[in-house]
């Protein structure tokens, strides 16, 4: 099954192009060029990972990244940003971002780190399953 | 020297801030036209297993890396004009490329507040003598509180004027100067720098504006 993958970013031109190139490697993908718009897809849809950039005009990529982590905590995002600030980097990973990567970026880098973050889903998901059942178990006494 | 003195750690940092959002811009412009590159090799391959070259898709692919190579070309005129402003302590400028630098130096951040900054520039052009890293430091200081106090409308205008005595900059449609989150201006680092250009520095709540008048000649 193709990964499913959201991008976001607010240079339209590496946006698209990007987006192109992950496609015709298989992969599904959504873009955004805001973390606003991100957002209000986050609500209707689900990503196997999200690449969202950094720096964004009026929402930044840490706030964004906030926001995706309170909503949903297993949320796998890889950070793609020109230039960050130590400082910065240390604080996308607190937040819980997944990876980091710095533009310019090799497509085959990224696209492997988008395959990790869907394997890493994938084992929190059936995790995340595996305990439901457990507490129905637990509670309805079958 | 007395110059040097003011420029300090806060200059330093300015410095730092602007060289560090120039990188940033760079790496934008060598991300695209990388993904371009990619594209194209992408196209190449296709190509050998028989799929046919768009002739209009390469067209454009040229076109947005040209394109890129342009923008990558403005950043490094800014970046060349900003790193030489520190050359000199008394050199004659026009005001429209101080403004036009200010701009360029200051376009990243004030997108990423959202923010519309309305440029008006003199039809002519108006020199002063003056030290360019520390008017730019002192532009950038008010553009700074233009931003922290500006109104719903989320727009600045940042006007060079003409004057009988040299130049204003003036930042006006300032909404939220009289708040109580209006933090304080012009606050010592602004008056340190105005005085080492002897500037005069003004803020006027009742027209929502700050400015900066520059003598045609400064004093020593």
């Amino acid at each position: 099954m193709a990964e499913k993958v959201l991008i976001v970013d607010d240079e339209k031109g590496f946006l698209d192009v990007l987006a192109e190139r992950m496609q015709s490697r298989g992969i599904e993908v959504t873009t955004a060029t805001s973390a606003k718009e991100a957002l209000q897809k986050l609500e209707v849809e689900t990503f196997d990972a999200i690449v969202l950039d950094l720096m964004m005009p009026e929402m930044g990529g840490i706030e964004a990244l906030q926001h995706i982590k309170e909503k949903n905590p297993d949320a796998e995002v890889i950070l793609l940003t020109g230039q960050p600030s130590v400082s910065t980097g240390v604080e996308a990973m607190k937040l819980g971002a997944s990876d980091f990567l710095v533009k310019p970026a090799d497509i085959n880098e990224l696209t492997e780190k988008i395959k990790q973050a869907k394997a890493h889903r994938m084992v929190l998901v059936e995790k995340n399953i595996s305990k439901k059942m457990k507490d129905i178990l637990k509670t309805k006494g079958w | 020297m007395a110059h040097m003195d003011v420029i300090g750690l806060s200059g330093i940092q300015f410095f730092g801030k602007m060289s560090a959002s120039i990188s940033h811009d760079l790496k934008n412009v060598l991300a695209v036209i990388n993904e371009n590159a990619g594209l194209l090799e992408d196209l190449c391959l296709m190509a050998g297993k028989g799929k046919l070259l768009d002739p209009g898709r390469l067209k454009r692919l040229a076109e947005d890396v040209k394109h890129q190579v342009r923008r990558g070309d403005r950043i490094t005129t800014s970046m060349n004009d900003f790193a030489h402003s520190v050359d000199e302590a008394s050199v004659s400028i026009d005001v429209s490329k101080v403004v036009e630098l200010l701009v360029s130096l200051s376009e990243r951040f004030v997108a990423m507040r959202g923010i519309v900054l309305e440029v008006g520039k003199p039809a002519g052009p108006v020199a002063i003598t003056t030290f360019p890293f520390i008017l730019l430091n002192l532009l950038w200081l008010c553009l700074g509180y233009a931003m922290s106090v500006v109104g719903p409308g989320k727009a600045i205008e940042l006007l060079a004027e003409k004057t009988e005595e040299g130049a204003w900059f003036r930042f006006c449609k300032l909404e939220n100067m009289e708040t109580d989150a209006a933090p304080p201006f012009p606050a010592e680092r602004e008056i340190a720098l105005g005085q080492a250009l002897h500037a005069q520095i003004f803020r006027d709540p009742a027209a929502r504006e700050v400015k900066v008048l520059l003598a045609q000649r400064q004093g020593a």
